[in-house]
């Protein structure tokens, strides 16, 4: 299973508590991963990435084994530790404010 | 039992004020939505329990909120907002061709006979409509794609259409208004669009009568009296008697005919309420005094309300949306401030009380009437 970490924001909107346990047909990767994400929880559609292009929204960035991915290609493989389910994959809010 | 329920949008989140007949206690649910901006909340007008909340934020964007129970349970429901075809593209502030954008739903109208069909005013400018409950969104192009649509631009809020009045009487006719582009009306259920911008003056365009280009803050209709529309404007106090086909001048003796919202009275057709702010650059009312003015003629004669509101010292706004009528035998009005007070009357604006006092800022105020 995938484990998945959301900002609080999301993780209400959705009446989540704690991580999401994904099960994710074929290649892990960014876009499968919030494909699956997603059809899991149809109220995301549009809140991490814009629901025609798929492109992320500015403010919302990827982060998985201490790296930042959200500039990495979507169709890239997410590193094995998250494919095998030993770190989460991580959707963050950027910071802001003062 | 008749009560009143209040639905106040804010910057941080969704309130719910309620109260019985007498509107003196009031109990306050909330926030809802913490965090979030929330633009709007209205009720069905054929469903009280049916609700409608527009949620948004800079990091996740647009979210739609139904309550089914009147406000006590919330759920989301559809979000995807896309323009009819390739749009096009409409002028930005520098004057320069920008391409059409969903940013935000301003305004949420749900229909005056069935709890499903709803009405959304965007950001960037164009009328959604649902009609399975907020599930599934479709524009309604005719709008957005006018032959204007090109001279359209932002007002500083954005160029976002955030009023939409459906017509009690004539059921295919809706009227709307886009900063800064003006009032349109729809006399075929919204498929095609005329300006009715006859009679506004706009300052800051090359062309201060043009058919397009007029800043609206805010139009408001009585609905036994469709053909009849107040309007406030960036400045000035407008009114037509004729569904917008001309506009005439009566801000009268306002002491500034600057401000964003506008009501009429539940049961008096000719009584308007508005609230006066300094100016365009200055979004405080004047002399630090919060005060209703109320015309009892139509507009014209202008008396301040002031009994119980701050008159000295006060330098809150109070935006577009932000002011509502109930329809109890004695008119309830309410307003909310971006201060985060929520004020309201129980005698048709002869004296006011605060309702809750601490919000975060108001972006709107509806209210319900409850039988």
């Amino acid at each position: 299973m995938i484990r998945v970490v959301l900002p609080a924001h999301l993780r209400t909107l959705a009446k989540i508590n704690g991580e999401v346990q994904l099960s994710v047909a074929g290649a892990v990767t960014q876009c499968s991963v919030l494909d699956a994400l997603e059809a899991q929880y149809p109220m995301l559609r549009g809140t991490i990435r814009d629901q025609q292009t798929k492109q992320r929204r500015a403010f919302m960035r990827f982060f998985a084994c201490e790296e930042d991915l959200s500039h990495e290609q979507i169709d890239a493989p997410l590193p094995e530790l998250v494919t095998a389910g030993k770190e989460p994959y991580m959707v963050v809010a950027s910071m802001a404010g003062g | 039992m008749s009560g009143v329920r209040v639905l106040a949008g804010t910057r941080k989140g969704a309130f719910v004020l309620t109260s019985d007949g007498k509107r003196e206690k009031w109990d306050v649910q909330g926030p809802f939505f913490s965090g979030w901006e929330i633009y709007h909340v209205k009720g069905s007008p054929a469903n009280p329990d049916r609700i409608y909340a527009s949620q948004s934020s800079g990091w996740s964007g647009q979210v739609i909120q139904r309550s089914d129970d009147g406000g006590v349970t919330w759920d989301p429901v559809g979000n995807e907002f896309s323009y009819e075809g390739t749009p096009g593209t409409h002028q930005s502030f520098d004057g320069t061709q920008h391409p059409w954008k969903f940013l935000r739903v301003w305004h949420l109208e749900p229909s005056l006979h069935d709890p499903d069909t709803v009405y959304a005013g965007v950001e960037d400018a164009a009328l959604f409509k649902s009609v399975d409950a907020g599930k599934s969104w479709h524009e309604l192009p005719g709008l957005r794609t006018h032959r204007t649509g090109s001279e359209w631009g932002p007002g500083a809020g954005g160029m976002c259409l955030h009023t939409i009045i459906l017509d009690p009487v004539k059921p295919d006719r809706i009227f709307t208004a886009i900063s800064a582009a003006g009032a349109f009306r729809s006399d075929d259920a919204g498929e095609t669009w005329q300006p009715i911008n006859q009679g506004l003056l706009q300052e800051g365009i090359p062309d201060p009568d043009a058919e397009v280009g007029h800043c609206v803050h805010r139009i408001a209709m009585h609905p036994s009296r469709p053909d009849v529309l107040y309007m406030q404007k960036h400045w000035d106090v407008m009114r037509s008697d004729n569904a917008g086909e001309y506009w005439n001048e009566i801000s009268g003796d306002l002491p500034t005919d600057f401000g964003f919202p506008i009501d009429v009275h539940a049961h008096e057709p000719d009584t308007v309420y508005v609230v006066p702010i300094t100016s365009d650059a200055e979004h405080f009312p004047p002399e630090g005094k919060l005060r209703v003015y109320r015309s009892r003629t139509g507009g014209g004669d202008w008396e301040p309300l002031t009994k119980g509101l701050p008159q000295e010292n006060c330098y809150v706004n109070v935006y577009r949306d932000a002011m509502a009528v109930d329809s109890l035998d004695d008119c309830g009005i309410y307003f909310g401030t971006t201060g985060g007070q929520v004020y309201g009357s129980s005698d048709a604006g002869d004296s006011w009380a605060p309702i809750v006092r601490d919000l975060p800022a108001v972006l709107s105020v509806e209210v319900q009437t409850l039988s």
